[in-house]
């Protein structure tokens, strides 16, 4: 894998600062932020789209910050996998910026809510590119700390106790995490006087600091992840959060850290990745696919399901590691396991959010997420009854979409390595995934009951409309995954 | 007597030991988050034992670069913790241990 020193292209180092930039200027501007989000989000956009092409037209590339050399300098690494997150990034923070400007629009009064999402939404934005551009420890532990400030805030921007709550679990999760990440980069610089990805590569040897350095990262990223069993905190905090902070934490944040884990366990930490760890990151994986679903079904409220769900298909991207990591990574089969997990982070990235902001809009035409009263949805807001329908089809992974797609790509790696066990796990994710994503939406299909229906406004267009196009994006995954497939290996990642 | 950088080295993790007893046992919620600083405060001393080099050289500077980086995220994070704490004093709330924090409905 040859590797160039880029630097004629500034893409990758402006899609971080741009959402940071205009953080700032969304601060100041306050309620006429929303010039803000029209010269933003195209920028991230094209931003994202240009990082892509460089990607697949150079291959990886390295950028040093201001011109130092690691091991002192800090650099940035650019390829197919840091352009296909930062492409998932940028589309749905789009979705989600149209979504949120008349979620919380505010009439004549400024509210908290209002003001406070537009900034934390950039700098999550900013923190999310900086994860996946990173290509030293050190400044991942910043940008994993960023990212994960944003999105408490985002957690608790309703203000009620509950969310407070919530945000307050979630800290002590993720702080516990972020700690053990820290104490691992540590003692990684203690061994082996190294925090850059590539020179720790090529120093790491297995001994007992690089083993327990190891151990602590993967037990905070694991925490970050909510991979069970260090999951508690992410369904209150995803079900309290507003309809447009869960479709970014369902969907993006807890991405940032299965990347990093991924990235540890491919590259950075590759050499001394052993098969008894790699096959518990997968059990766990499948641990957490079961637990999810199983707690999905018994859910009695739509967004708390959403949130399991979250749990269980988390748990499906793990499969990377037993098949794709550690001794596997030598195998035939471990580019299609690769793959698979990349495709089911984007995929479910956008049918996730897809179906969070559906179930927003539906929560603010029906007044209430309980199931019984979806009943009769799909007839009064046929849009998102329709967009949380193609979100479903990409969350059970039924042809054409990014889900099956995803799906198909890891049991066919796990059939070509004869792990059925492996097998096995993808679809009973999808059967599970059936049964409990069917329970609201056969509600929603229902004819609605007879008598005065309560008179509600009805959600604005822009909300349903947001929803439609994230989900139409997880289908169209499927249908046409030749450029984003060609994009994620021409980088010459994996 | 040891050297400087190896007792460093063993009183940052006893600090980071204490810390996170608070962290994980603590009763109330400051207690916590005292707990978590603590623990942060070893690492970062240990973090500077890592630092020390032979006399001609000096120390290395790349520790101290990242103690002081890491001594703002905690701050942050303390900061963001101890609001959320605030906040939930001010609407009544009992916000002592994590068990009266109040739950969702399931």
């Amino acid at each position: 894998m040859t590797a160039s020193i880029a630097t004629v292209t500034p893409w990758p180092v402006l899609t971080i600062l741009v959402p940071l930039v205009a953080a700032l200027a969304a601060v100041v501007l306050g309620r006429r932020g929303t010039v803000v989000d029209f010269v933003a989000i195209p920028a991230g956009l094209v931003l994202a789209l240009l990082t892509a092409i460089q990607a697949r037209g150079q291959g990886p590339s390295f950028y040093r910050l201001g011109g130092w050399e690691a091991p002192l300098g800090v650099q940035l690494r650019v390829d197919g996998l840091a352009a296909a997150f930062l492409g998932l990034t940028a589309i749905v923070a789009a979705a989600v910026a149209a979504y949120a400007a008349a979620y919380f629009r505010q009439p004549r009064a400024e509210t908290r809510i209002g003001y406070v999402f537009r900034p934390l939404f950039l700098l999550l934005w900013g923190g999310l590119n900086a994860v996946f551009l990173a290509g030293d420890l050190f400044n991942l532990y910043v940008a994993l700390e960023l990212v994960t400030l944003c999105a408490i805030g985002l957690v608790a921007l309703g203000g009620e106790a509950r969310a407070i709550a919530a945000a307050l679990r979630y800290m002590l999760f993720a702080l516990a995490g972020s700690f053990a990440f820290l104490t691992g980069a540590v003692l990684l610089y203690g061994a082996h006087g190294v925090l850059d990805a590539r020179l720790t590569a090529a120093a790491v040897q297995p001994q007992a600091a690089t083993w327990a350095a190891g151990a602590l990262m993967t037990v905070g990223l694991i925490a970050k992840t909510a991979l069970f069993p260090l999951h508690a905190w992410l369904p209150p905090a995803h079900a309290r959060a507003p309809a447009p902070a869960s479709a970014l934490l369902s969907a993006l944040v807890v991405k940032a850290s299965f990347y990093t884990l991924l990235r540890l366990w491919t590259e950075v930490l590759g050499p001394i990745g052993t098969g008894g760890l790699m096959t518990a990151l997968g059990l766990l994986g499948a641990a957490a696919v079961l637990y999810g679903s199983i707690a999905a079904l018994r859910q009695p409220r739509l967004k708390l399901i959403i949130a399991y769900s979250t749990i269980a298909q988390l748990g499906l991207m793990f499969l990377a590691f037993p098949l794709a990591a550690g001794p596997a990574a030598a195998q035939p089969w471990s580019e299609a396991a690769w793959s698979g997990a990349a495709f089911q982070a984007m995929a479910h990235g956008l049918a996730k959010a897809a179906a969070f902001l559906a179930a927003g809009a539906i929560l603010v035409q029906v007044g209430s997420d309980d199931l019984a009263a979806l009943r009769g949805v799909a007839r009064r807001m046929p849009i998102s009854a329709f967009a949380f329908g193609l979100a479903t089809v990409s969350l059970v992974g039924l042809p054409p979409s990014g889900g099956f797609l995803a799906k198909y790509l890891l049991v066919s790696a796990a059939a070509e390595a004869g792990a059925w066990g492996w097998a096995a796990v993808p679809l009973a994710a999808g059967l599970l995934s059936a049964a409990y994503l069917l329970r609201p939406l056969g509600q929603m299909i229902l004819e609605p009951e007879a008598g005065p229906q309560p008179t509600r406004s009805p959600a604005p267009f822009r909300l349903q409309a947001a929803a439609l196009v994230l989900a139409l994006c997880a289908i169209l995954l499927g249908v046409a995954p030749l450029e984003v497939y060609r994009t994620l290996h021409a980088g010459g990642g994996g | 007597m040891t050297e400087a950088p190896a007792l460093f080295g063993l009183l940052g993790s006893a600090l980071v030991a204490l810390g996170l007893y608070g962290l994980a046992a603590a009763p109330t919620l400051i207690r916590r988050i005292v707990g978590f600083n603590v623990a942060g405060s070893g690492l970062f001393v240990i973090l500077g034992a890592l630092g020390a080099r032979d006399a001609a050289a000096g120390p290395d500077p790349v520790p101290q670069a990242l103690i002081i980086t890491g001594v703002v995220v905690a701050l942050s994070a303390t900061a963001l913790a101890l609001a959320f704490a605030v906040r939930l004093a001010a609407m009544g709330q009992r916000a002592d241990t994590l068990e009266t924090l109040p739950e969702d409905d399931r």
